[in-house]
């Protein structure tokens, strides 16, 4: 068992409420770092001191936070109303065990049994808004007793191990988390590295900006968990990515294009250490690349990310050998960073 | 000055990828550089330096042009792709794309079953040749630029990446005839505008400047059946007053105005509806700039056949020149 994977998915962040996943990591990385210190953000930024061979420095981040929702408003009869933090499908919410507020309270996103739904209404969406949390309460003031509006849910996921894959929620991006957490644990890089826990990353990679404007980096390396759509499809068409095939690399997403440079380091990196690899399906989504990329005078940074199935649903699916070869990918990736790669030739 | 705009224009430069365009421009504007630079994401900053009683200044062309973006190839060896930038489906059919080894491919589309149908960018592929995914020459993640020839027909100039290789062109000129300013003067030939001028935001936040003005090409009301809009092309550059990006500095938009009309420069007022420029992000860079922008009329922009006028380009310098000359007072 994974225990790192399993304390990690198992905390709750949700974005903008990252403490007991920061404190977790802050446990789990405090022998292994020259210092720590956590932001007005919330982001914890370490620092692992190199050996001096490099003035280089390099920033590696990971998110802390995962999508979540959010109370709004008490029903009279105690339901509760909310409104998302990050991107849902709305057909992921129904029927889903959720736990909310700081004594994480055991709520039920309520559906309509199925003995008691028409037809037409089984074979439309149910939008968000019209579904509330329902916490056992009777009344409004039952239910506000418990909980205030602003509180936080998130779902209810036990970690497990299934062979060579790992169930579980918030894999996105918590299995950055634990990568990042791993290459902090090993011998010194050559250069500075610093590490950011960052927030708010599901809200717009928000906590990035300002981690990303501190460090003041040469370099960065963002390691993220990607949506991978690989299940059997009768059309020609290319999953995003694949489970077990490898690290995913990014090369363009909605909101950045990748260093070419570092990509190439990275795919060098990969095929001289018999690391399989693939390249996402450029397109859709973003990752905090985007706004690393374009702190200050800019920097150069690229993606890798383990590749998991249902991505913002309460049951993630990641395979543990993508894992352990994302860390081992931006281990080499990280100690073969020289000053010439990031340079340009004209 | 053709042979420079042949030269850029049939350059091979999608957003992200804009090294073979910077390594046109360089020669170019080396020797009349005090210094230049190449910075992370790979804008290339020239600095020509003024008298010290000026303010410092930002002009910024984009070097990139819209392209595609290989997504997945089929077992048969047809490449679909994404697009890099605005990229509209009705100018893909029968166009030609290059990738930046060189290969080349035709765009087919799915069949179209409804005459004059067109279909969106994700039914369309690209044909390398390649008889399987096995043999094809390109990858996932590859990026190619549209290929088309320069072509000048009295004045009328067409070619694909007109925008903004001609705001390139113009920048280049201007510092070749630009023999004294007062200014700091920072050339910036921008990367990743067409995505989101991505390039121009870390340049304008390493030269925290006083004043910038961004190059770049505007539409025109001239054509048939076009959206309203007081720009044509041929009756002079175009001084933004407004972009659904920006809002220009109403004091620097005086300046343009005052220089284009002390030299009987020809110019237009431009209120674009849709879309903006490098200015927007040098504005709101820092602790903000006076932005402006000076934009080059151009007629079908974001196909391949973007196409300009000569008299307006070099009344872009001449004005530029003007601008850059004398004091600027905001």
């Amino acid at each position: 068992m994974n225990e790192l994977l399993k304390s990690l998915t198992e905390a709750v962040g949700v974005s903008g409420e990252e403490k007991e996943v920061r404190l977790l990591i802050r446990d789990l990385i405090a022998d292994h770092v020259d210092e720590w210190h956590v932001d007005a953000m919330g982001n914890l930024l370490a620092l692992k001191k190199g050996t001096g061979a490099s003035d280089l420095r390099v920033l590696v981040d990971a998110h802390m936070d995962e999508v979540g929702l959010m109370v709004t408003e008490f029903d009279s009869n105690g339901t509760i109303r909310f409104s998302n933090v990050g991107g849902f499908d709305d057909r992921a919410l129904l029927g889903k065990v959720v736990q909310v507020g700081p004594k994480k309270i055991t709520g039920i996103i309520g559906a309509r049994p199925i003995h008691l739904t028409t037809s037409s209404q089984r074979n439309s969406v149910v939008k968000a808004d019209a579904m509330r949390i329902d916490i056992g309460a009777k009344t409004k003031d039952a239910a506000s007793a418990q909980l205030k509006i602003g509180d936080k849910a998130a779902f209810v996921t036990e970690y497990e191990e299934l062979g060579p894959t790992a169930i579980g929620k918030a894999f996105d991006d918590r299995a950055g988390c634990a990568a990042l957490i791993e290459l902090l644990r090993v011998e010194p890089y050559p250069f500075d590295l610093h590490a950011v826990f960052s927030v708010q990353e599901e809200v717009g990679l928000r906590g990035a900006m300002t981690a990303a404007y501190a460090v003041k980096p040469d370099a960065a390396l963002v390691l993220e968990c990607t949506p991978a759509y690989d299940l059997p499809n009768k059309d020609d068409v290319s999953p995003s990515v694949a489970l077990g095939k490898g690290p995913s690399i990014y090369v363009m997403d909605r909101t950045a294009i990748q260093d070419p440079r570092l990509v190439s380091h990275i795919t060098a990196t990969a095929a001289e250490n018999d690391i399989p690899f693939q390249i996402r399906r450029p397109g859709g989504g973003g990752t905090n690349t985007a706004t690393i990329q374009r702190s200050r005078a800019g920097v150069p940074t690229a993606t890798i990310a383990v590749p998991g199935r249902y991505a913002h649903t309460p049951a993630m699916m990641i395979n543990l050998s993508d894992y352990a070869n994302v860390v081992k990918l931006a281990e080499a990736t990280l100690r073969s960073l020289a000053p010439n790669i990031i340079q340009h030739s004209s | 000055m053709n042979d420079l705009i042949k030269k850029l224009v049939e350059a091979y430069g999608p957003s992200g990828f804009e090294d073979n365009v910077r390594e046109l421009i360089r020669p170019e504007i080396e020797p009349f550089a005090d210094e230049l630079l190449v910075d992370a994401l790979g804008n290339l900053i020239a600095h020509k330096k003024g008298d010290g009683s000026g303010l410092k200044v930002m002009i910024a062309a984009h070097m990139d042009e819209i392209g595609v973006m290989v997504s997945h190839i089929t077992k048969e060896g047809f490449l679909r792709f994404t697009n890099i930038g605005g990229v509209y489906p009705h100018t893909l059919l029968g166009n030609r794309v290059q990738f930046a080894d060189g290969t080349i491919g035709v765009i087919g589309s799915d069949r179209i079953t409804e005459r004059g149908a067109v279909h969106p960018l994700e039914k369309h592929f690209i044909d390398v040749g390649a008889a399987s995914r096995e043999t094809c020459p390109v990858n996932v993640g590859d990026a190619a630029g549209f290929l088309r020839p320069f072509l000048a027909q009295g004045t009328r100039l067409s070619a694909k990446s007109m925008d903004d290789r001609i705001g390139c062109v113009i920048a280049i000129e201007t510092l070749k005839r630009l023999s004294e300013t007062p200014h700091e003067v920072y050339f910036v030939f921008s990367v990743q505008e067409e995505v989101g001028c991505r390039g121009a935001q870390v340049a304008a936040n390493r030269l925290d400047p006083d004043v910038g003005i961004a190059l770049d090409v505007t539409t025109t009301g001239d054509v048939p059946e076009a959206r309203p809009m007081a720009v044509d092309l041929g009756k002079g550059p175009a001084i933004k007053v407004k972009d659904s990006g920006m809002i220009a500095h109403v004091g620097l938009v005086k300046i343009m105005r005052q220089r284009a009309e002390e030299a009987n420069l020809p110019f237009q007022m431009e209120v674009l509806e849709a879309g903006t420029t490098d200015a927007r992000s040098i504005q709101i860079s820092n602790g903000g700039t006076a932005a402006g922008c000076i934009s080059i009329p151009c007629r079908y922009v974001h196909s391949q056949s973007e196409t300009v006028d000569a008299n307006d380009v070099e009344n872009s310098v001449n004005l530029l020149v003007e601008i850059l000359s004398k004091p600027i007072v905001l």
